[in-house]
């Protein structure tokens, strides 16, 4: 049998495999653990979540190696963990170590305030935030296999990523309805190659699979994020901060499935106890979303 | 023909795609209620089995699913449908509907840096471009199942019956003749 290495190719296809999926943010095994028994279709492996973070301040780096590979050793769904904006150095160490994935986040602080990551230079892929199409097709030209909103992460608010998520739904609707010798123009309007603008006229979709991030703390908000067009749904502080995780990650897990089944919701939706408390849009001291445009 | 495609998670839309350009008629099962007489034959597709299996418990599918495909309803599964039909996984205790005569490896090429794609030879369809992402693949199989295709020695293709499964991906390109080798099953078995 004759093998072909198309990396970005086959990137693209693991992230169709975790589609209709949840991952979940984990900071310890037993927490990995109970993610992928409630149904977790990868974790990712952060020392702090992105609540913790914010409550912590202070610089924030990639995870500790030796705690990621302690979570890989734990569960056998695909692991994910984060570096810097532009940090390559970091994420050559997370494919040192083979990770399924690299989500190139905003979350940790930016070690580059111009450049992202060259993604075409690693063999493992890469997810990454975007708050528009602008933004989301940049990153797909760097070698991004996978795309989520940015939201605005550790917040417990779902609604900048529903902005995001209405932002490039309604940018790639717009994309669909141009003629054809407009595309050149709005590939300048957008600053990305005009290659994946013709793309997202043709196919009507991103070039590779959209996940919603950002502030999804109920089974609710997972509904609402998949019928906005989401293919999948991160949830970072929103299990591990509230009351019943286990109880609350499985039943996102079947909202996600189920988003547009609002009276099995209804049963998902009880008696999950205490969400994560949340901080509003208005009363956040750092935002996380302006960083990596 | 009615095929229904298991929507729990995973790559479940590409597998429709493809039954719908072969004129099949396809409809998408999440829950018990979904999972009707009409249907003529069932895929389960890629994805992460673990979910799968526990949402196939949650949604009381698992029962029925199985009773179904040991009175002879046409499987397909690929990728994580082979680790949910097989009757062994040797690097992990559960077992799924183990209809399948088959011991399987999950993960078996490793992390996402282990995977690859390329042609292979599938018996009764010919070369076949076969793209494996974090792939499990079959150690042994038992009676009554035939092997279909290898990579390297591993048997990545097996069908019992009307149990079809692979470790690759057909639905991930564009080559619709497996999806059409499942069709013609179900067509027989009608």
């Amino acid at each position: 049998m004759t093998k072909t290495n198309n990396r970005w190719e086959l990137n693209k296809n693991l992230a169709q495999m975790l589609k209709g999926g949840v991952i979940m943010d984990v900071t310890t095994p037993e927490q990995a653990k109970i993610a992928e028994d409630a149904g977790a279709c990868a974790v990712m492996a952060l020392e702090r979540i992105p609540a913790d973070i914010r409550a912590a301040g202070g610089v924030s780096r990639m995870s500790d190696p030796k705690m990621i590979k302690g979570i890989q050793n734990a569960v056998s769904i695909p692991v994910m963990a984060k570096c810097r904006i532009g940090h390559f150095a970091e994420a050559q160490i997370l494919e040192a170590i083979e990770i399924d994935y690299i989500d190139e986040s905003e979350v940790l602080s930016p070690a580059d305030d111009k450049y992202h990551i060259d993604k075409t230079a690693f063999h493992v892929p890469f997810v990454c935030g975007a708050r528009d199409l602008g933004e989301a097709l940049r990153r797909v030209a760097e070698g991004a296999s996978m795309i989520r909103t940015k939201g605005e992460p550790g917040t417990g608010d779902v609604v900048q990523a529903v902005r995001h998520m209405r932002m490039m739904q309604s940018q790639i609707r717009k994309v669909v309805s141009l003629r054809e010798d407009e595309l050149y123009e709005e590939a300048k309007q957008l600053a990305v190659p005009y290659e994946l603008v013709k793309f997202v006229h043709e196919n009507g979709k991103l070039p590779v699979v959209n996940f919603a991030a950002g502030g999804v703390a109920t089974p609710a908000d997972a509904a609402l994020m998949m019928q906005l067009g989401a293919e999948g749904v991160f949830v970072g502080s929103g299990i591990f901060k509230s009351g019943n995780p286990a109880k609350r990650a499985r039943a996102i897990v079947q909202a996600v499935t189920n988003f547009n089944n609002p009276k099995l919701i209804a049963e998902l939706s009880e008696d999950l106890g205490e969400a994560m408390v949340g901080i509003n849009e208005n009363e956040i001291k750092l935002i996380m979303e302006e960083r990596g445009k | 023909m009615k095929i229904g495609v298991f929507a729990l998670q995973g790559a479940f839309i590409e597998h429709e795609r493809a039954l719908l350009s072969l004129g099949a008629e396809v409809k998408e099962i999440r829950l018990l209620r979904d999972f009707t007489e009409d249907l003529d034959g069932i895929v389960l597709p890629g994805g992460e089995s673990t979910v799968q299996g526990k949402l196939l418990h949650e949604e009381g599918l698992f029962g029925p699913v199985k009773k179904a495909i040991e009175k002879g309803l046409p499987v397909f599964g690929t990728c994580a449908g082979l680790i949910l039909l097989a009757n062994k996984l040797s690097n992990d205790p559960n077992v799924y509907f183990g209809t399948l005569n088959a011991t399987v490896r999950r993960n078996a090429y490793g992390r996402q840096l282990g995977s690859f794609a390329g042609e292979l030879d599938f018996k009764g369809v010919g070369k076949f471009p076969a793209v494996f992402i974090r792939a499990p693949y079959v150690e042994s199989v038992g009676e009554g199942a035939e092997i279909l295709a290898e990579h390297e020695g591993k048997t990545v293709a097996v069908r019992q019956a009307h149990m079809l499964a692979t470790a690759f991906h057909p639905e991930l390109t564009d080559d619709l003749r497996i999806h059409a080798y499942f069709l013609d099953m179900v067509q027989k078995a009608k």
